[in-house]
């Protein structure tokens, strides 16, 4: 617990003196100091911007965005990582998404692909031994589609796995299709997302134009993973509510639910970062719009909950809803205030990912408890300041490399009643595709950091002394050895689920155990001196 | 219902794909050794996804800090050659995390853009970029040869290499090179040779790097590791000693050839027989007497083996895991009566091939393969104990076999850390998880009239 504000600016300029000129300049612009102004302006902060070689940053790579996070949660595709081993190894079940296929159902998550390459495909190219390795995977485990995720050296080489996806769709009749997410490519694992949506809209989304189970109120959630069983909670809630929840990109997922997302009428995107481009390609495509709804926090979801009935129309589907949030948040509440009386007045600080630093901040809230800092892993400026600020980022070079799809109005399948709907709706204040940020919803004097380092990181601890911190597994022990306790928002230290409000019951009683426990005032023993403060 | 389900009891021969692979790269072998040198920041050139993976996998198998850094290659660099990065690098590393020693590995991406890695840190010292008194070396370790153990094996031999200095004044040093094991092994193995009261450096060491207390403090450069001028003493060392061909005979081989020290390969001293041949090389090479409380140790493992024969003997078990531990694994349960009856290693060898065959000329035996063709014998040829890091565990309840973890990576258990596989003791700790998991079993199988008391 703090007694006196923390002196953010006094901060800033700590941590910007340990660096060599060059990176202490653009350290500087990733590093805000937080005040909000009228119509949520806030200052502008350097994001999505490469990571100073020799930091040590929290930061992975674009096979990580692509293939670890957007299609990792997906059961029923085969995906072969194509390059040396290891790739495919690191990302082989680490990211806790967790997936229901019933008894018999596909399920390939539990298994890791590799087209394992070796020297001689690195002189001679590993175009051959990838078709080779496509081959057996469809004739061991005849899968529906078979996906192909390419490792730094299958650029350098040359290797084509676009012409040999196709090459294969035609000889196996799957489909097969392939993602250049080289790890070098872009900053940060926010490139990787980016190619993600890239292919699964162009390869899977709209191939299935069957209406299946109810025909009102077709929603898909977009940017939920499933982490600890996120999904599952929220797919209960919505078909209490009455939705159909049609698809999700791309937790508790399957091959079939993509290709069947376009009817859908309503887009609900959690993650911005990670998946606002098919939002965007599906509304121009098929005119689906789509908001940015969250369910991290009890209040956050009747929120959401609320927004998605309202787009309906529906009386009966708003009154349904409004039901179920009432049984919920009463529930919510009884746990909500035994453990805020103990968090109460506390602080955190977050620093992880393209939404969770925001997100989370709702549960903190909840609590009572204050976050001191926070900033993203991957996010770009309009993560911090808002989609507003979207015209004005400057597209730098490594931006430019990532390929961006140029989405025209299927005029077959665009709903014209949908984009009308909105117009309507949007006249009556209601927000479409539109995220208004993290830092607008900060204190003022509040210090957000861009892709904080492992300098940064400790320097904030020994300093502002937070009582937890959030960040993910590398972070984790260098944070504990401090004296304090770290919550990782990645994989949720194996807890969890945290979304809807049975999760924001269970991240409650979590945080409570995190700052109270008695485990915290054991390190020293009796003879020896505390640690000076 | 099974959780890997998909996998078919029917073995179809494979040439390209690889299934759930019983290795992994090299640069996290490298990344690892290097945490054995005091003050050491492993430094990963390529983009940041290696060193963010390799951190994380480290750090989820020791549940403690992996402080390491890397060249954060972009586009750009993949296209122009990552001098420039690791230029950059060296100078925000010395300044922001001021280490003694910076040990680089390279990636399948530096590695297949030609990187001249020497070149460019001679050039980093040439140009007074390196503080005074500071070190920077590197390894090559691509990703795209070999496994984990090779990248261990090259920055190991790197670290004689580049850190170990001649300065022909014989210091009587035995030079321990440890395969890829654990802290608490690398501590077991010093206690050993201590024990024999025999001078020695032992390189690397992690033992008080991720084993580390809770203090309240994060020690960015923790207590242990060995320090640069104990590795520099090894040039004049009497003689050196591998524990594992695969992991460190290179290292041992380069000390031989660059600075005369003779050497002695050595397995892994993992049970009995090859803790004996430790024991015995250092003894013979040094003229000591065992100790008697060596000897009781042993002693204690012997009677240990007799007094549990029934429980062990005929049993089948399946191993996979690294080359080093599997052959003197398999000698070790072999030595109790057991039947080993499947292996796998995805790190390939002909040396590892041959030892392997001779220990268990009856086995199903793959060198280079994985843990899908591992699971598929198992549906073939079931077994009693399965032996192997902790991706065994989807095999072990689909088929419903007791699981002992052991190798790299352990994610789900803890005690690694702490408790040495190596050694007598090792061996009595091995043994008595592998009782543990039997006479369970046989508890939970067995029916009322067979329910034992007394075991």
């Amino acid at each position: 617990m703090i007694e006196q504000k923390p002196d953010a600016g006094q901060m800033k300029e700590e941590l910007l003196a340990k660096y060599p000129s060059k990176v202490a300049k653009k350290r500087d612009s990733q590093m805000v100091i937080n005040k909000v102004e009228e119509e949520e302006k806030v200052p502008a902060i350097l994001a999505n911007s490469r990571t100073a070689p020799g930091i040590i940053t929290q930061r992975g790579c674009t096979y990580a965005g692509c293939k670890g996070v957007v299609l990792g949660p997906t059961r029923d595709i085969v995906n072969i990582t194509h390059g040396p081993i290891g790739c495919g190894f690191y990302s082989w079940l680490t990211r806790r998404n967790q997936t229901d296929a019933g008894v018999d159902g596909d399920n390939f998550m539990m298994y890791s692909f590799s087209s394992d390459l070796h020297e001689d495909n690195i002189v001679f190219g590993g175009e051959k031994r990838l078709e080779q390795t496509v081959q057996e995977a469809f004739d061991i485990f005849h899968p529906k589609a078979i996906s192909i995720f390419s490792t730094c050296p299958v650029g350098l080489i040359g290797d084509d796995v676009h012409a040999v996806a196709k090459r294969m769709k035609e000889k196996l009749g799957i489909n097969v299709f392939g993602f250049s997410c080289e790890g070098y490519k872009g900053v940060s694992q926010s490139a990787g997302h980016h190619i993600a949506n890239n292919q699964l809209f162009r390869h899977i989304v709209g191939l299935d134009d069957e209406v299946r189970g109810q025909t009102k109120f077709r929603v898909n959630i977009l940017g939920e993973y499933n982490i600890g069983g996120d999904a599952f909670v929220i797919e209960n809630l919505l078909e209490r509510c009455g939705f159909e929840m049609v698809a999700s990109f791309s937790g508790n997922s399957t091959y079939g639910s993509f290709a069947n997302s376009q009817t859908a009428d309503l887009n609900v995107v959690m993650c911005h970062r990670s998946i606002n481009y098919v939002a965007e390609m599906m509304e121009t495509k098929y005119g689906i719009p789509w908001f940015k709804g969250n369910f991290i926090g009890a209040n956050a979801t009747a929120k959401t909950l609320r927004k998605m009935a309202a787009f309906f129309e529906d009386q009966e589907l708003s009154d349904r809803t409004e039901a179920v949030i009432k049984e919920e948040l009463e529930k919510v509440e009884v746990e909500r205030l035994k453990h805020e009386a103990r968090c109460k007045g506390k602080t955190a600080m977050l620093f992880v990912g393209g939404s969770r630093a925001h997100h989370y901040q709702e549960l903190f809230t909840e609590l009572g408890m204050k976050t001191l800092a926070a900033g993203y892993e991957f996010a770009h400026r309009d993560d911090y300041e808002g989609r507003k600020v979207i015209p004005t980022i400057k597209v730098d070079a490594d931006s430019r490399n990532i390929e961006e799809l140029h989405i025209s109005k299927d005029d077959e399948k665009y709903r014209k009643y949908l984009a009308e709907r909105k117009e309507r709706l949007e006249a009556q204040g209601y927000e479409f595709r539109d995220y208004k940020g993290m830092m607008p919803e900060m204190d003022a004097d509040s210090l957000v950091i861009d892709d904080i380092s492992a300098f940064e990181t400790e320097k904030l601890i020994e300093t502002w002394k937070p009582d937890v911190f959030c960040a993910g597994v590398k972070e984790k022990y260098v944070i504990q050895k401090m004296g304090i306790p770290c919550k990782q928002l990645h994989n949720y230290d194996v807890g969890g689920p945290y979304a809807g409000f049975a999760g924001a019951v269970n991240f409650y009683k979590d945080i409570d155990m995190r700052v109270n426990s008695p485990i915290w005032k054991l390190i020293q023993a009796p003879w020896q001196e505390a640690v000076a403060a | 219902m099974a959780l890997l389900r998909h996998t078919p009891k029917e073995i179809k021969e494979r040439g390209a794909l690889v299934v759930n692979p019983a290795k992994t790269c090299q640069p996290i072998g490298a990344m690892y050794a290097s945490l054995g040198i005091h003050g050491c920041l492993p430094h990963s050139h390529g983009s940041q996804g290696c060193c963010a993976y390799h951190r994380s996998t480290l750090t989820r198998h020791y549940k403690e800090p992996v402080m390491a850094s890397t060249s954060s290659f972009t586009e750009g660099s993949a296209v122009f050659g990552g001098q420039a990065n690791l230029l950059q690098a060296l100078q925000t590393i010395f300044a922001v995390y001021d280490p003694q020693v910076i040990a680089v590995h390279t990636t399948c991406l530096s590695e297949t853009i030609g990187d001249d890695v020497p070149q460019i840190i001679k050039k980093s010292y040439d140009e007074g970029k390196i503080p005074e008194g500071k070190i920077v070396f590197n390894a090559s370790t691509p990703s795209y040869q070999g496994t984990h153990v090779t990248g261990y094996a090259n920055m190991v031999k790197a670290m004689v290499t580049r850190l170990v200095k001649k300065a022909d004044v014989p210091n009587g040093k035995a030079v321990i090179l440890p395969g890829w094991v654990e802290p608490s092994d690398m501590k077991e193995i010093k206690r050993l040779v201590s024990l024999l009261g025999i001078p020695f450096v032992m390189f690397p060491d992690t033992d008080g790097v991720l084993n580390t207390p809770m203090t309240g403090h994060h020690n960015f450069y923790p207590k242990g590791g060995t320090k640069v001028e104990d590795i520099a003493k090894a040039g004049d060392a009497k003689h050196g000693f591998s524990l594992g061909h695969v992991a460190t005979q290179p290292a041992l081989e380069e000390l031989e050839t660059k600075f005369k020290v003779p050497g002695t390969a050595l397995d892994l001293p993992l049970g009995l027989l090859a803790t004996d041949r430790f024991i015995n090389a250092l003894r013979t090479v040094y003229g000591v007497a065992v100790p008697e409380e060596i000897d009781v140790e042993r002693g204690q493992l012997v009677d240990m083996m007799s007094d549990m024969e029934q429980y062990l003997w005929g049993k089948k078990v399946a191993l996979a895991g690294d080359p080093d531990q599997l052959i003197t694994l398999t000698e070790f349960l072999k030595s109790m009566g057991m039947d080993v009856r499947h292996i796998v290693t995805g790190t390939e060898g002909n040396y590892v091939d041959t030892r392997l065959k001779e220990l268990n000329p009856e086995a199903n035996i793959k060198v280079g393969g994985d843990m899908f063709l591992l699971h598929q014998w198992i549906k073939n040829e079931p077994v009693d104990l399965l032996i192997s890091n902790t991706y065994g565990k989807y095999i072990a309840r689909d088929e419903d076999i007791p699981f002992l973890r052991f190798g790299f990576p352990i994610l789900d258990r803890q005690g690694h850390q702490f408790f040495p596989t190596v050694g007598y003791q090792g061996g009595l700790y091995l043994l008595e998880k592998i009782l543990g998991l039997l006479m369970d079993r046989q508890d939970r199988d067995a029916p009322e009239s067979k329910f034992e008391l007394q075991m």
